[in-house]
């Protein structure tokens, strides 16, 4: 197969995963919200509800794309596809079996956390160029957000680094399929709990919505935007807990392999595996959205810099002792 | 010519472009924007040069970090929608003409003079080189980079801290 042929094969494979990942993501939302509140929507109309994303989909694409005349207009219009880009971007390394990988690099998880941050600058710029003040102040929110729980997220991962001895995905895998358990048991569970606490705040999930907060500030930084450029920023949000998800499962819970199934089959079940451990990853972000309230702006910055930095830089500390000892 | 040359050649192009606007446009969020591109390109330029490591360090550091940050800055304080008439400096033209010819002109002379016009491109990656060079040969400068990082870190929360007998005496 040829160079350029290979590339448009695996863009062509990565956008179908993400868009369907956010389409079943999108539907375990409001399933679960369905059963909990009792929304006849999703849960009775057209199939069970099963045709709601199509629904939601087909209602923002024939709505009207306005743009106020007050907005900055090129940067109005760039908002949304750098947050589109940077969660279709974290896709590329993350493998479901140990050859079905977009690139396996030497610097997988550092890749990770670098484009992961060009997702706040979309949201910032997407706030600042609405000319509303609801949007700047989802955006500063966001923003400030955004800053506090990168560190958790970036210092658990390291606890993680040290004990694989490698920043590749596929190579943390295989250091699990070595030790016979995945990390979360072997040695970082707290670091798997810190990851997914500041994962979910990077999502701007409930609890951690205040940037959105239809309470406060109608929508946000995502309040002027209407139509496709909306639905952008909404697909954008479920690739990113999906992606998040995948890239939990892999650095935690052991990524393709199940333990005690034998390594040889792994191409068999490893597509499975992953998917599975994401779906249920997925359920528990979906009930924690339906069952808390939001936290307050001060709460949630004590959160991230009193507890779970230092708990990850003790993390960090632990398991290089136990790395030199062992 | 190979592809990647031609690949290479519209990416510098792009890079002079973004460049130019960061420095020619009169609105300050435009400016930002523009240089996030222009570090973008600059950081594919070090990955087609096989240096992962320093082109995903630009992306962490200068566009996750410092843009941000700026932009941030910018918003909390003032942020004008539209063109800001206080950009357009045209007094110092001359003098900014002069220094950036003749940083230009110095860059160009060291890196013509120790390259030689050839550029190596190792195969496989140099983080693990780079790693081990850090904390071995380097390691001395390396703990007195992490101290300044000490220092500036603290004279920040310093600075940034309520001092609690002013406020009890209500000073501030």
């Amino acid at each position: 197969m040829s160079f350029g042929s290979e590339i448009l094969l695996k863009v062509g494979v990565v956008l179908a995963f993400a868009l369907n990942g956010a389409v079943i993501f999108t539907l375990m939302d409001v399933k679960a919200s369905a059963w909990m509140q009792r929304r006849p929507g999703p849960l009775h109309v057209g199939l069970r509800g099963l045709i709601f994303p199509l629904a939601e989909v087909i209602k923002f694409i024939q709505k009207e794309d306005i743009i106020p005349t007050k907005v900055d207009k090129t940067i109005f219009k760039l908002a949304p596809a750098f947050v589109l880009f940077s969660v279709f971007g974290l896709f590329v390394v993350v493998p479901i079996s140990p050859t079905l990988v977009v690139v396996d690099l030497n610097l997988g998880v550092f890749y990770l956390l670098a484009i992961s941050t060009l997702s706040t600058l979309g949201v910032l710029i997407a706030g600042w160029s609405s000319a509303n003040k609801y949007s700047l102040m989802g955006g500063l929110r966001a923003a400030g957000q955004l800053i506090a729980y990168e560190l958790p997220l970036i210092l658990a991962v390291v606890g993680v680094v040290i004990q694989a001895e490698t920043m590749s995905l596929v190579g943390i895998v295989e250091k699990q399929i070595e030790w016979g358990l995945p990390f979360v048991i072997a040695g970082q569970g707290i670091a798997f709990l810190i990851f997914m606490i500041a994962a979910t705040a990077e999502m701007m999930r409930v609890p951690f919505d205040m940037p959105i907060g239809e309470s406060e500030l109608v929508m946000g930084f995502m309040t002027e935007y209407s139509g496709i450029r909306f639905l952008i920023f909404y697909i954008a949000e479920y690739i990113n807990m999906f992606v998040m998800c995948a890239i939990a499962s892999t650095l935690f819970l052991g990524g393709y392999h199940i333990p005690l199934l034998p390594v040889e089959w792994v191409n068999f079940y490893g597509p499975v595996s992953v998917l599975t451990k994401t779906l249920l990853l997925g359920f528990i972000l979906v009930l924690v959205r339906w069952s808390f309230p939001r936290f307050r702006e001060d709460q949630l910055q004590n959160i991230a810099w009193k507890i779970l930095i230092p708990l990850s830089l003790l993390n960090i500390l632990i398991t290089s002792v136990m790395k030199v000892v062992f | 010519m190979e592809a990647i040359d031609i690949f290479s050649y519209f990416l510098l192009l792009g890079l002079l472009l973004s460049a130019a606007r960061v420095v020619t446009t009169s609105n300050v969020i435009h400016a930002a924007v523009a240089l996030v591109f222009t570090l973008t390109i600059t950081a594919v330029i070090f990955l087609l040069l096989s240096a992962e490591f320093v082109g995903l360090v630009i992306v962490m550091v200068y566009i996750g970090a410092v843009i941000v940050l700026f932009l941030f800055g910018i918003m909390i304080t003032r942020a004008p929608l539209g063109e800001n008439a206080e950009l357009d400096n045209d007094k110092n033209k001359t003098v900014a003409l002069v220094i950036s010819f003749s940083i230009f002109g110095l860059f160009s002379y060291i890196l013509l003079d120790s390259f030689d016009g050839q550029i190596n491109i190792t195969e496989g990656t140099s983080t693990e080189i780079l790693g081990q060079i850090l904390l071995s040969r380097f390691v001395f400068p390396f703990e007195i980079v992490s101290f300044v990082l000490l220092a500036a870190l603290i004279g920040g929360i310093t600075l940034a801290r309520k001092d609690n007998a002013l406020v009890d005496e209500d000073q501030v």
